[in-house]
């Protein structure tokens, strides 16, 4: 049943995303794109898109996003029901038990290892929707051992989004720019640039 | 004081009355409702903003009291803007309180993507708004880019071996190998257990760490 599916789904994003923000992606992407084929990774990417440049948390932004697509608004709500579930179970006991978590060194033990994994993780997820983005990839293999063609298509750079790509880096890293007017102005040159091609000021 | 607005004092604990309570609920709604209705992107962008308006502007929270409710919020799993909600809304009005404070930061984004989802499907085939779309994946990639460089920094500031060794494998293991994440994570998380055990046992045993 498709609302149990969603609703089991968005649970283990909730509870395995650690560490908040971009910290969920590579669960949206396990689980939407990889096992449940709910998203192409073009639409992930695009969900992404839209979920940072409109307000509440990425993971109920993909939630809603998923469920309604799949089974409209009692979808939605199963989703985004499932995807705060883990939060309210947890949060709540911890917040009865902290005092005494607080000190366990075990605890602290295991965030240690958690943190850097959680980065890698974020790091990983990022380098695949730069790929969708940058070469126009709409599948990047499971694993990179053993993928030939998807080496050979690395070559077929665009120029147009690695410019863009490049630039509002820059602009993040060193003017420390909104990073809503950055995806906000990249949409606008995306505009822009296929207003010219139309034109046919490119050939 | 009995008509007075049903907002506690932080510290009155659990001599908050029932009425108070219920009162309080439609409260706790709106207010994280527009907090989260203003609240662009996910992640610690929320945090300073709900310190501001739970701590400095409402009163309903002492300050160190929120710095620990960020801190459990971040050893939790789960976005850390429900996190922190489910802790402020149940400091002040329980369980019902926490129900509350998420349905009000989940109101919002519900709304949008609902509606954005419906229009996706049937805009995502025009061209104009296919060449906005890709324009903003480039975008994205740049924001997601510039969060993963200032995550390495982090790591690198803290000089330890260990978080870089755990950043270094679960990268390799992830986008080389293709390993589940989820046996990713039990694997950091496990030998983040055994490494500050080992390290415990060593500083008892003598010192030689």
């Amino acid at each position: 049943m498709i609302y149990l599916r969603l609703f089991w789904s968005f649970v283990q994003i909730g509870l395995f995303s650690f560490g908040g923000g971009l910290a969920v992606l590579p669960q949206i992407q396990y689980q939407a794109v990889e096992v449940r084929h709910w998203l192409t990774l073009k639409e992930f990417v695009d969900l992404v898109s839209l979920s940072e440049m409109t307000p509440g948390p990425i993971a109920i932004n993909a939630a809603t996003f998923v469920g309604m697509r799949q089974a409209g608004i009692l979808g939605a709500l199963a989703s985004t029901f499932g995807c705060v579930l883990p939060s309210l179970v947890i949060v709540v006991i911890l917040a009865v038990v902290y005092k005494k978590f607080k000190h366990l060194k075990g605890f602290q033990g295991a965030l240690g290892g958690l943190r850097p994994a959680a980065c890698a993780l974020i790091i990983s997820a990022g380098l695949t929707v730069l790929m969708v983005a940058v070469f126009g990839i709409d599948a990047v293999p499971r694993s990179l051992a053993g993928a030939g063609d998807f080496y050979r298509r690395l070559l077929e750079v665009r120029i147009f989004p690695l410019l863009v790509l490049a630039g509002a880096t820059l602009l993040l890293q060193l003017k420390k720019v909104n990073p809503v007017l950055i995806i906000a102005s990249a949409g606008v040159l995306g505009i822009l640039q296929y207003a010219l091609v139309r034109a046919g000021v490119f050939g | 004081m009995g008509f007075a607005p049903a907002v506690p004092a932080a510290r009155d604990g659990g001599a908050t009355s029932v009425n108070k309570k219920y009162v309080l609920l439609p409260k706790i709604f709106l207010q994280t409702m527009l907090l989260s209705a203003f609240t662009f992107g996910g992640g610690y962008v929320i945090v300073p903003l709900m310190q501001k308006r739970f701590v400095e502007k409402l009163h309903w929270i002492e300050h160190n009291e929120m710095l620990d409710f960020v801190a459990i919020a971040q050893s939790a799993p789960g976005p850390i803007a429900i996190n922190t909600s489910v802790l402020v809304g149940h400091r002040l009005a329980g369980l019902p309180g926490s129900l509350s404070a998420v349905l009000g930061t989940v109101f919002p984004p519900l709304v949008i993507l609902g509606v954005l989802a419906g229009v996706y499907a049937s805009f995502s085939g025009n061209p104009w708004v296919a060449a906005a779309m890709f324009g903003m994946r480039a975008g994205v990639a740049a924001v997601i880019l510039d969060v993963a460089v200032s995550l390495v920094k982090n790591i690198i500031k803290e000089k330890s071996i260990f978080s870089a060794a755990v950043l270094v494998l679960a990268f390799a293991a992830k986008f080389i190998f293709g390993v589940n994440i989820l046996l990713i994570l039990a694997a950091s998380a496990a030998a983040g257990l055994v490494f500050s055990l080992t390290r415990e046992k060593k500083k008892k045993g003598g010192g030689e760490a």
